[in-house]
């Protein structure tokens, strides 16, 4: 008996496979949902990365959001040299050091957050958007500094600014320093709102933690995808400490917005159209209707 | 089209007229002077009852499952510009109160209403046009947005009441109804207010502090309902016609009594027996109205809203 259940016994705990061991799915031809629905990579792309079958808003990064929100792909990066320290020497599993070389070397980004200015519709945006490829879309130093200095380009060139938000939060590794980018850029967007240039907040899959609990909810409206998760504690760190079940669709765009957190939840395919029209209105200018 | 007990001679005459054109259709018959005879008499009733209706009777109007309500009146006068924004950054997004902003012409405008449903399902989704606290503080949300923005207001008030209920109550029912009142009464941009049905009390002033305020013929505006006044100082629902009278709720006697500032005409048989037209009416009030206003500056503005208010009462001495 003990031999036989002895094969069924995890003999060593979780997964033990190193990061730098995980193989790399093959970049391939399909793409498949969560509900199962395959659709070719190319056609994905054509229709705003989401799945045409059931419209599943493929989580995408600065790269693709930059393609959507941007007349002809075109714009001008900000601030693209800063990267992060390690001033507090941090070590987990691993250097914080090393997790930082090998994000930017997996990614092939410089941090979590890139700042754009281009024309959308036309006209001038300022456009910060996260990237969770990036140690989970982490918010330290850099994207705290990246944020804040695109927020002062919206004010002093006096344009929209729209934040795409992705995050599982504050980052760790940077313990309070990251706690205080909350504050950082919470009073950059009070200087914004000063200035009374239109802040759009667009909550993406996921947005969570300190994000949440700082520029993401500070919109003149705050926006979402369809199916997004959206909230401060993340869904099993509530369950773990209350002991009780989750309602259906807690913590989901559709949830948020039922909850008063949300203006409205835009298919990726209107929210050029829609973060225009909401920017024309505010404004008050003629609204813009043809695509440029 | 639904007819109250009062409108029944018109939809005999309706009645009439349509199966005279039937005939005509249908036979050789020339029923041509026939059909005008009715159509005659069919604009004569019509005016004769809408020309001297009770209190009560402008009620019954006020609540007429055809009316027009507050989404209609946006839709049809913003077109495709109309974007909705929900939500009070607190508890929920009230179904009962709507919001959003909308072109007319080149200007912006900042729409907040009630919204009743048009069957029982909507009805209840609406919670038939009574807010909730969040309501309140998703309509107060939606006007210092357009404050910041130098955006005007414009409001539809159309609601039972605001709603009564525990948790209501729990959350602050009356304070977000006081911090509503108190923060229109300063607000720094044009605020338009259009009674286009019920003007309950309370949850109407919710949202009905404004530059102009405008009532729509057969709508009405009091403290209470003709029903819940009957119940409460009669101690019976039964005289509610007395009640409605009493009350002095209607758009004339609330203009004689200089609570508002001016009556809206609408089409003979009411809002309902020409939408268009209603709308129409409406949008060029906002225009002629916003035209004015925006001559004046926000301290000007203001200055002569409070001073509006600051007149209204009537007592000795």
């Amino acid at each position: 008996m003990e031999n036989m259940t002895a094969w069924f016994r995890r003999k060593e705990k979780g997964i033990q496979t190193a990061t730098e061991e995980k193989k790399d799915t093959p970049k391939g031809l399909w793409y498949k949902s969560p509900t199962g629905k395959i659709v070719e990579s190319e056609e994905l792309a054509k229709n705003f990365y989401v799945s045409p079958e059931d419209d599943y808003h493929v989580r995408i990064g600065s790269k693709e959001y930059f393609e959507i929100i941007f007349d002809g792909n075109k714009f001008k990066e900000l601030d693209v040299k800063l990267t992060s320290k390690d001033p507090l020497k941090f070590e987990d599993t691993k250097k914080y050091s090393d997790r930082l070389k090998d994000a930017q070397k997996k990614t092939n980004l410089k941090d979590a957050v890139r700042t754009a200015v281009g024309k959308s519709m036309g006209k001038d945006l300022v456009v910060a958007c996260m990237d969770f490829g990036f140690i989970g879309g982490s918010m330290g130093s850099v994207v705290g500094e990246k944020i804040a200095r695109a927020i002062d380009y919206s004010i002093k060139k006096k344009l929209p600014f729209l934040m795409i938000s992705k995050s599982g939060g504050a980052r760790m590794m940077e313990a309070a320093l990251s706690l205080m980018q909350l504050a950082k850029t919470s009073a950059k967007l009070a200087q914004l709102a000063e200035a009374k240039i239109p802040y759009i907040s667009l909550c993406t899959d996921p947005t969570t933690g300190g994000t949440t609990a700082s520029y993401a909810m500070l919109g003149d409206i705050n926006i979402s995808e369809p199916g997004a998760l959206i909230g401060f504690a993340g869904p099993r760190v509530v369950k773990d400490l209350t002991g009780q079940d989750l309602p259906e669709g807690f913590q989901t765009a559709e949830f948020l917005q039922e909850h008063g957190f949300l203006d409205f939840i835009s298919h990726r395919r209107d929210l050029k159209k829609k973060v225009n029209l909401y920017l024309d209105l505010i404004q008050n200018n003629p609204v813009r209707s043809s695509e440029n | 089209m639904e007819y109250l007990d009062f409108e029944l001679p018109i939809k005999e005459l309706e009645e009439q007229l349509d199966k005279c054109m039937v005939i005509g259709e249908e036979s050789d018959v020339d029923v041509s002077e026939t059909c005008k005879q009715i159509e005659k008499k069919l604009a004569e009733t019509r005016k004769d009852i809408y020309k001297n209706l009770t209190a009560w009777q402008r009620v019954q109007l006020s609540r007429h499952p055809n009316r027009p309500y507050t989404l209609d009146y946006i839709k049809a006068i913003c077109g495709d510009t109309f974007l909705e924004l929900h939500g009070d950054r607190n508890v929920k997004d009230d179904k009962a109160m709507i919001g959003g902003l909308g072109k007319i012409g080149d200007q912006t405008f900042m729409f907040i209403g009630q919204q009743k449903g048009y069957n029982t399902k909507t009805r209840q989704y609406r919670n038939f046009g009574m807010a909730n606290p969040e309501g309140y503080r998703k309509a107060l949300r939606l006007m210092k947005s357009a404050e910041k923005f130098g955006i005007p207001v414009v409001t539809f008030v159309d609601t039972p009441g605001a709603y009564a209920g525990i948790e209501a109550e729990e959350r602050g029912q009356g304070e977000a109804i006081a911090r509503n009142i108190l923060e229109m009464t300063r607000l720094q941009v044009p605020i338009l207010v259009f009674i286009i049905g019920e003007g309950a009390s309370g949850g109407a002033l919710g949202i009905g502090v404004g530059d102009k305020v405008l009532m729509l013929e057969n709508t009405w505006y009091s403290v209470i309902s003709p029903e819940s006044c009957s119940s409460i100082l009669w101690r019976s629902w039964e005289y509610k016609e007395q009640a409605a009278e009493a009350l002095k709720l209607t758009a004339t006697d609330m203009k004689k009594l200089k609570l508002i500032d001016e009556i809206v005409r609408e089409p003979a048989g009411g809002a309902h027996a020409n939408r268009d037209k209603t709308f129409t009416t409406v949008k060029n009030k906002i225009l002629s109205h916003y035209k004015q206003l925006e001559k004046l500056s926000p301290k000007e503005l203001v200055d002569s809203r409070m001073e509006k208010y600051a007149q209204m009462g009537v007592f000795n001495g």
